[in-house]
């Protein structure tokens, strides 16, 4: 990184309205494979308010994932992975920051304290050679720069905010001691150490069951009230999205193919592909019925490193129209007041099929 | 260069954070199980008493010369395991060789295991060029006939134990290097690695603190075969007579100086034959023990 770029680029960040958290601008990243380049994400932009929640949508594959770790630059550096466009954050300080271009040296500093992030697979996400006390303790230390006991008194605390009873013996238990839910609860406590503007979520309660899963809902939510943070919440459980975001956005092979807040997404989908992944979700109120089949998406999700011409859905489209669909890629078109769209035939199919 | 200044702390490190209580319980009792790993264990620790205390408790010293009692063999008279050619007490001077002998050994080891983890936690946390580089460079070195460049070097520079240590130090490394390389390399794609980072760990902390105190079992048990090593190469050494110089024994030396009495006072050669050979096949059980208490799969048993 080049110091000139990051004061240049420095320039721009001041168009962040006053109560956004993030805006993330054409951002796009591409990773350098024995294969070629693979685009993994393309031209994503988005804005995030405080206290808001955006839910990240897609199947495997559709760069939701790489999108969240590309935001905080945890993809892999530089010679291996590309990462372009602007993501500007509103730090813990107020200032606003494009992650893009800062050096790593400051990155780090951006990480945990102004936004931090809880990963899927709360069972490999702690060391296993490490006390669970230490590692919040440690998280806290990053930043704050607290002794070893105001450290530990501290995540004792974290600990009981997350709902972990009995917190200061907990400090002492290593992570195999502790089942999926706590487990997932201890990496909220650091994720929420040093009270970040910014939580990104990726897939929490994918690994837990199903009961613990509603607690970690709730518990996210409780502590997003407490905080007025951001959240990036990625799954491709539509029954959460429903539950927690305030808008979603839909991804696929790499691009935003819908975006809208959460009842004009649910109550009418414009994309296939959206309504293709409402209609797989299975539905209480038609069950028992017997007749209702489980709609599946035929096909898969394109070889990213062979993109089909044009939409990157129209293989596997219901509605595609040879000449059309495949000649060009469909532009993010805003359909209605924050509804945004990337098909050709929106307009018609949604006079006609919706 | 900030990785190489900071290894010794990690290797200092890495012991206090790995054992952990209930582990640890589980992994000494599957170790003492092995029969051959307990028995070389108990072998190593009465070998360094003998040799730490031995010297003080015995009549001779190591280098006091009885002319008239050249060639006594053992268990025949004063001298419990006989006298060498110029009547020298061979038990006091097996016990200070071992002292230079076991010595070399650990401090070689350590020295190699220094080198080892932080090449090897470099190349395998920063893949790409610098890992490229570092790695062709372990395969290079191991490329070199160690004992021929051992050898070469010490002939060059003048045997002293600060130098035999060295050498053997830097031709015994790369094998260390070569299994943290492929640890830091599984262990940098855990999820752990990845949380710590999203917290703001650097990339030293992320290497020290999460990723080489997982790797620490191969890391142990590569130690331990790597003493073994060590003490065999300071005996090749100064066996050809390019190590440890005489009148300062080590067992190497004194298998050189019996050379010439095989068969007139086979013993000179048997005493410190035997006392490699036990060493070596104590420190080899005890890492073959080591190895299979450590692993993780043995858990469940």
């Amino acid at each position: 990184m080049m110091p000139e770029a990051v004061t240049d680029r420095g320039a721009l960040p001041a168009a962040l309205a006053e109560d956004e958290i993030l805006a993330v601008r054409d951002l796009s990243i591409a990773f350098q494979t024995p294969a070629g380049r693979l685009a993994a994400v393309q031209d994503v932009s988005f804005t995030l308010r405080r206290g808001e929640t955006l839910a990240l949508v897609g199947e495997s594959g559709s760069g939701k994932s790489v999108t969240s770790l590309g935001i905080l630059r945890l993809t892999p550096r530089a010679p291996f992975c590309r990462i372009t466009g602007q993501v500007l954050l509103r730090g813990r300080d107020g200032r606003v920051r494009d992650l893009v271009a800062l050096p790593e040296e400051a990155m780090r500093e951006v990480r945990g304290r102004d936004a931090a992030m809880v990963f899927q697979e709360p069972m490999t996400s702690l060391n296993p050679v490490h006390r669970v006390g230490e590692q919040v303790a440690e998280a806290i230390r990053f930043h704050e720069g607290l002794g070893r006991r105001a450290a530990l008194t501290k995540a004792a605390e974290l600990l009981e905010l997350v709902g972990i009873p009995d917190p200061r013996r907990r400090l002492a238990s290593y992570p195999h001691e502790l089942s999926g839910g706590m487990r997932q609860r201890v990496m909220i406590a650091m994720a929420l150490s040093c009270e970040p503007q910014l939580l990104i979520a990726d897939e929490p309660t994918t690994a837990l069951d199903v009961t613990i899963q509603a607690q970690i809902l709730d518990l996210l939510r409780r502590l997003q009230e407490r905080t007025r943070m951001a959240v990036i919440f990625i799954t491709h459980n539509l029954g959460v999205v429903a539950e927690i975001a305030d808008r979603v956005m839909v991804m696929y092979a790499g691009r935003v193919v819908e975006q809208a807040p959460v009842r004009p997404l649910f109550g009418a989908p414009l994309m296939p592909y959206t309504r293709g992944l409402l209609r797989s979700v299975p539905r209480l109120d038609l069950a028992g019925l017997g007749r209702e089949k489980l709609a599946a998406i035929p096909g898969t999700v394109p070889d990213p490193l062979d993109p089909p011409p044009g939409c990157s859905f129209a293989p596997r489209c219901d509605h595609v129209e040879p000449g059309r669909c495949d000649a060009a890629l469909p532009g993010l078109d805003l359909a209605r007041p924050e509804h945004r769209v990337r098909c050709v035939r929106w307009a018609e199919l949604a006079g006609g099929v919706a | 260069m900030s990785g190489a200044s900071e290894a010794p702390i990690g290797l200092a490190a890495a012991p206090a954070a790995a054992p952990r209580p209930r582990r640890r319980d589980g992994a000494l009792r599957r170790f003492l199980r092995h029969r051959l790993a307990a028995f070389g264990a108990g072998v190593i620790t009465l070998m360094v008493l003998a040799c730490a205390i031995g010297p003080y408790l015995l009549p001779f010293t190591d280098t006091e010369i009885d002319i008239m009692q050249r060639f006594a063999p053992p268990f025949s008279g004063p001298h419990l395991l006989g006298t060498d050619p110029l009547g020298r007490d061979i038990l006091a001077r097996l016990l200070m060789a071992g002292r230079i002998s076991l010595s070399v050994g650990f401090s070689a080891m350590a020295i190699s295991m220094v080198i080892g983890i932080t090449v090897g936690l470099v190349a395998g946390y920063y893949r790409g060029w610098v890992g490229m580089v570092l790695m062709r460079f372990v395969d290079a070195m191991l490329c070199f006939p160690s004992i021929f460049l051992l050898l070469a070097i010490s002939a060059l520079i003048g045997p002293a134990v600060g130098s035999i240590i060295m050498l053997i130090a830097v031709t015994s490394w790369m094998e260390v290097a070569r299994i943290v390389e492929a640890q830091i390399r599984a262990l940098k794609a855990r999820d752990f690695a990845v949380a710590a980072e999203a917290l703001g760990a650097s990339d030293a902390r992320v290497m020290l603190r999460e990723l080489l105190p997982n790797a620490i079992a191969p890391i142990v048990v590569a130690a331990t075969l790597n003493v073994a090593h060590a003490i065999l190469a300071e005996s090749y050494v100064s066996f050809l007579g390019y190590g440890i110089q005489p009148p300062t024994p080590s067992w190497g030396n004194m298998l050189d100086n019996a050379q010439s009495y095989l068969t007139s006072a086979p013993w000179l050669a048997i005493i410190p034959g035997a006392a490699i050979t036990l060493a070596v096949t104590s420190f080899n059980f005890i890492g073959d023990g080591l190895r299979d208490a450590l692993d993780p799969r043995m858990g469940g048993r």
